[in-house]
């Protein structure tokens, strides 16, 4: 128990009911990386979060972050003063404020509560060490052109990265982010996803998610958090849970495994990037990064097939030997998902029922796997 | 044009409406942010008790104000022991009628902007470290700042027209209690209908320029 306050990251032990609803968790969530709560809306994963942030008081139960206790049965620690960043759904800037005085809003009550904390410090520096991190903010986020506006004179998409360097900009210790595409339309989506994968790459704080799409699991998540009906149905590093034969049948059409790797070569000719990972290579189209980077794939369970023998004659670039975990139930009947161990990292392949009889496939056994898409996220 | 009389009656009651509106600004926005955000079962109660005097008769608001400051009055025995005297037919007296009469005026308004605000913008600003109170005025108050413009001159302008309970508490004192509504009934009275028409002619342009101003001045934070 005591272990267990102390130990770094967040814990959370809550419990929350509401007529026709109750969030029930007991969950330690790791102290670095991106951690994803994932669920259907009405799963407790938004609920969870404000639990928190202080932003529920009706929670009891018990909130620690890095040993100090935000929440138990004797105390509480309201939100503002808790050392958090919270972006909301739909931005919830303040609409009678700048950009600038949104940003400027948090940073300066942070600033002041610094100096009452540690009078007689070297203020000067703190100063402009803040000053920096809001620069830091805007600059991440490509908002230095707005700063004079209003945000009713924003895009949704401009709101959202406004509502994350405002939070940014409080210099949190956690950051707490509610959907912050689920607002928006694809592409507004696609406009903002580069912008957290930089916060992902640049943050050293850890980063709690709440999502329903799967894609944005996949691009950004370090480790996952299965929500159903207020309660976790599964939690650890993302590939370990998305590779779970029990669960990607939530994910239907989406199940599938993501890969970290490196990007190895470029091949310009043919506009392809090979990618290392899991002690081989997968053929990528060409997305401009370096020769270099860290590239995340995925693979999704229905673009893997499976052959006995490595298939000559085919128009699929990226073939690999594997190993038959387990096989699973799928969502329908007539499909199976075979979990496969690619040098050590698992994948998932669904065929039909009929296709793994005919091959045989039994765990231990070794195949080759045939990927028709790779994404490079 | 105007008599001194007249001049007297309408700087009197302008000094009412400013007096009773800038008292009601403080006493009323506590009360409209307590009904805007409890879930307690007294908001039911507290709320019609807040809009009674928009139904109720001037008169029997006037009547039981009269009893309760009179010398047997709770009201009245309080003021007597701290050494104040009575309040009716007293300006003071007047000022603590309209309070009670314009409550509705300036409550709802500000209640319902501060409903229509919502939780999430103090949430937010609570995740930005401000404090309760620091939200308070920080937020809520801009956000609801035309909630507020139209709960003052709501209240304002409904102090000026004042007369059932000014003639029950204030009853018709030159300079103390004679407000200008009271000075055209007095007029009328008399037969003086000349004097009651320039009287009634101001009262009339300045309620139509109140109620112009608060129709077409929308301000809209939205906006750029």
């Amino acid at each position: 128990m005591r272990d267990s306050v102390s130990k770094p990251g967040i814990r959370a032990r809550l419990r929350v009911e509401w007529p026709g609803f109750t969030l029930d968790v007991d969950e330690h969530l790791p102290p670095r990386g991106v951690t994803a709560l994932f669920g259907h809306s009405g799963s407790g994963k938004t609920t969870l979060l404000r639990c928190i942030a202080g932003l529920e008081r009706k929670a009891t139960g018990q909130v620690c972050f890095n040993g100090e206790v935000w929440q138990d049965e004797r105390t509480w620690v309201p939100t503002h003063r808790r050392p958090i960043g919270y972006v909301f759904q739909e931005a919830s800037l303040f609409p009678h404020l700048t950009v600038l005085g949104n940003l400027r809003y948090g940073q300066r009550r942070t600033l002041a509560k610094a100096e009452n904390q540690r009078p007689g410090e070297n203020k000067l520096s703190e100063v402009s060490e803040d000053k920096f991190s809001l620069e830091h903010a805007i600059e991440l986020l490509g908002i230095g052109h707005l700063l004079e506006r209003r945000p009713a004179a924003l895009s949704g998409g401009e709101r959202q990265r406004v509502g994350m360097a405002r939070a940014l900009a409080v210099r949190p210790r956690l950051l707490l982010m509610d959907e912050p595409l689920a607002a928006l339309d694809l592409a507004r989506k696609q406009e903002i996803l580069p912008y957290l994968e930089r916060l992902h790459d640049h943050l050293d704080i850890p980063v709690v998610y709440v999502s329903h799409a799967p894609d944005e699991v996949a691009r950004l998540a370090d480790h996952l958090v299965v929500m159903d009906e207020g309660r976790v149905q599964a939690s650890g590093p993302l590939n370990e849970i998305l590779s779970r034969l029990d669960l990607p049948i939530r994910l239907g059409e989406d199940a599938g495994v993501v890969l970290d790797g490196q990007v190895a070569e470029r091949d310009e000719r043919w506009h392809l990037l090979r990618v290392a990972c899991c002690s081989a290579s997968l053929w990528v189209r060409d997305n401009g990064a370096a020769v270099g980077d860290h590239a995340r794939i995925r693979i999704l369970a229905r673009d893997i097939s499976i052959a006995r023998e490595p298939k000559t004659g085919t128009s699929i670039l990226n073939t690999l030997p594997a190993r038959v975990v387990s096989l699973g139930e799928d969502s329908h009947p007539a499909l199976t998902l075979v979990k496969l161990d690619v040098a050590g990292s698992p994948v998932l392949a669904r065929l039909t029922r009929r296709s793994a009889e005919e091959l045989g496939l039994t765990p231990g056994m070794d195949v080759w796997i045939q990927i028709k898409a790779v994404a490079l996220l | 044009m105007l008599s001194d009389t007249d001049l007297q009656a309408i700087g009197l009651t302008l000094r009412l409406a400013t007096t009773t509106t800038l008292i009601l600004f403080v006493v009323g926005t506590p009360i409209a942010w307590w009904l805007a955000r409890t879930r307690s079962r007294w908001k039911g109660p507290i709320g019609a008790v807040v809009a009674l005097p928009l139904v109720l008769p001037p008169t029997v608001l006037g009547f039981y104000l009269l009893v309760a400051m009179g010398p047997n009055g709770p009201v009245g025995q309080l003021t007597q022991s701290l050494g104040i005297g009575l309040l009716p037919f007293t300006f003071w007296g007047l000022v603590v009628a309209s309070v009670f009469y314009s409550f509705p005026f300036m409550v709802q308004p500000v209640q319902n902007a501060f409903e229509a605000m919502g939780e999430r913008p103090l949430e937010a600003a609570a995740t930005l470290r401000a404090s309760p109170l620091d939200r308070f005025f920080t937020v809520a108050v801009p956000l609801s700042l035309p909630g507020f413009a139209t709960a003052g001159i709501l209240t304002f302008a409904h102090t000026v027209g004042e007369f059932g309970v000014v003639l029950m508490i204030g009853g018709n004192i030159p300079g103390v209690t004679r407000v200008a509504s009271v000075q055209i009934y007095d007029y009328v009275e008399a037969l003086e209908y000349g004097n009651a028409h320039r009287l009634a002619a101001v009262l009339l342009v300045f309620s139509f320029l109140v109620l112009l101003a608060l129709y077409s001045w929308r301000p809209d934070l939205r906006k750029t």
